[in-house]
């Protein structure tokens, strides 16, 4: 679906990819794993052309990402979500006004037809409620939510989320994960998911990777991962049982 | 040598700063013909500036106005010439305090908060989520907050003129016991046609540049909330500075 061929970026100097290569099954979760400041936000933002590799490519419907320019960008970007880690809500706008956004700039719809695919979109995120609240007025697992279904509004095939679940209870943990699993089958999604948290990982994944030190460690489905003799991955999948 | 290296690092960032806010508003401009157009924002962002900054901007003409006229009376008291004063203040005031004034009170008020607003949308990744949406971000930001100013700081300049050449009347009339009939025929011989269109296309010219000022400076803006807050102090310094300096440059060109 999407593969990524010896990308490599650094800043100031810094080497943060150091030639990543990763192929995300198509209708599947992927989780992308690794600890903090790893560049696990830096990999899935050279996806959609937010941040350019010094090397490597990007495959996706047979287009060399990296080299598309800004205009041929904007079509892809159409078709792959991007979840941000804090939701990038626009502030001077309702809930509401946020998930019509996309809608208003990319279809021709009626008020009416705006007005409906909103609350089915809302109501999807169990938000519907909050329609006419303010991001600042919203609980973080809110704002995800919310955020979510902005995205979702797009109809992409591919969307990738930042941390979905970090810095929330481990209850809310699962029910975001659950309705991100519910939408990836009502829409048939191609999921990206970065998380930290292996027990998420071992229950919601299809595949899992794991960025360490610039590069793909280890990839493969749950199964392999856990039988996995790399002591990197054996100390994540550990730190986790404790 | 620690101090030429800070020199020469301070002149570096002039030059690159220079050069990026010229493609900015290059881009601005080159976005403003492409669809869709944003009428609604435009409106939005003209009375955001208007509302913002009117208010300042009557005060600061309006004392101007009477403080010009108090001391231009007392540097002509000596020669007697008092009958000119109208005529002095008007051509200050339209020609020069009007539009620079105006242009640093919008600046201060509104040139501020668009600098904060877009660099908070900046950190929070709000300008990131619009190019994953698909949408410009320059084009939606930009375009109609550069059109907006073209149009308002005029506008606040020729409400501004008026106000202040007002308090200078009343000044004048009141205070100094001026003859208001010699005082307004004086006006309308001295002030011509000319001093009131460079006022005015002053005003445009600093209309663009401090809202493309503000606009890059909140733009580029990074390292969190307090990124935005030194992002905003620079864009008022710039701004300011940069309409003094380009007044002068086209008072001599036009004058
Ligand atoms: N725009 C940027 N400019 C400079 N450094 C960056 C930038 N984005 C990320 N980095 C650096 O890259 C590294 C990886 O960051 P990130 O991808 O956010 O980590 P994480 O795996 O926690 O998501 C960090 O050291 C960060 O400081
Ligand atoms: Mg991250």
């Amino acid at each position: 679906m999407i593969e990524i061929k010896g990308l490599r970026k650094s800043f100031n100097g810094l080497e943060v990819l150091k030639g990543v290569n990763l192929t995300i099954p198509a209708d599947k979760i992927t989780f992308i794993m690794g600890q903090s400041g790893t560049g696990k936000s830096v990999l899935i933002k050279h996806i959609v052309g937010l941040i350019k590799p010094d090397s490597g490519e990007i495959w996706f419907e047979g287009k060399d990402l990296t080299k598309l320019s800004e205009r041929e960008l904007q079509k892809v970007r159409r078709k792959i979500g991007f979840l941000f880690q804090e939701g990038a809500l626009f502030d001077s706008m309702t809930v509401g006004e946020n998930v019509a956004f996309p809608l208003i700039e990319h279809f021709k719809l009626s008020k009416k037809e705006i007005a409906e695919k909103v609350r089915e979109l809302l109501s999807a995120v169990e938000l519907l409620e909050f329609k006419d609240k303010y991001p600042s007025e919203l609980s973080g697992g809110m704002k995800k939510r919310a955020a979510l279904a902005r995205t979702l509004a797009l109809q992409p095939q591919v969307v990738l989320f930042d941390e979905p679940t970090t810095g929330l209870d481990p209850i809310l943990q699962i029910t975001i994960l659950d309705l991100i699993k519910g939408l990836k089958e009502r829409y048939h999604l191609t999921c990206v998911i970065i998380s930290h948290d292996v027990t998420l990982a071992f229950k919601f994944a299809d595949y899992i990777a794991f960025l360490h030190q610039g590069i793909i460690l280890k990839e493969g489905t749950p199964e392999e991962i856990k039988e996995s003799s790399d002591p990197f991955v054996q100390k994540f999948i550990k730190s986790a049982l404790i | 040598m620690n101090f030429f290296a800070l020199l020469g690092r301070a002149f570096l960032k002039f030059i690159y700063d220079s050069g990026g806010i010229f493609l900015f508003f290059f881009k601005t401009l080159f976005y403003t013909f492409s669809p869709p157009y944003r009428i609604k924002l435009f409106i939005k962002q003209m009375e955001f500036i208007g509302v913002k900054s009117w208010l300042v901007v009557s005060l600061t003409a309006l004392f101007s106005g009477m403080v010009t006229a108090y001391q231009v009376n007392h540097a002509l008291a000596k020669f007697g010439g008092q009958s000119v004063l109208g005529g002095v203040v008007a051509l200050t005031l339209t020609r020069e305090l009007g539009p620079v004034l105006t242009a640093i009170m919008v600046v201060a008020r509104a040139g501020s908060a668009i600098t904060a607003e877009i660099g908070s949308m900046r950190i929070t990744e709000q300008i990131d989520a619009l190019k994953i949406m698909a949408v410009n971000p320059i084009q939606y930001l930009m375009v109609p907050r550069l059109w907006a100013s073209v149009i308002v700081v005029p506008l606040l300049t020729g409400m501004a003129d008026i106000i202040g050449i007002a308090g200078g009347y009343g000044v004048a009339v009141f205070l100094l016991n001026i003859d208001p009939g010699i005082l307004l025929a004086r006006m309308e011989d001295m002030v011509e046609l000319i001093d009131i269109l460079s006022g005015i296309l002053k005003s445009i010219f600093f209309g663009a540049f401090l809202v493309t000022v503000c606009g890059y400076k909140g733009y580029n803006a990074s390292g969190g909330a307090e990124g935005v807050g030194r992002a905003t102090t620079e864009a008022v310094v710039i701004s300011s500075v940069g309409i003094l300096i380009s007044d002068y440059i086209l008072t001599t060109i036009f004058f």
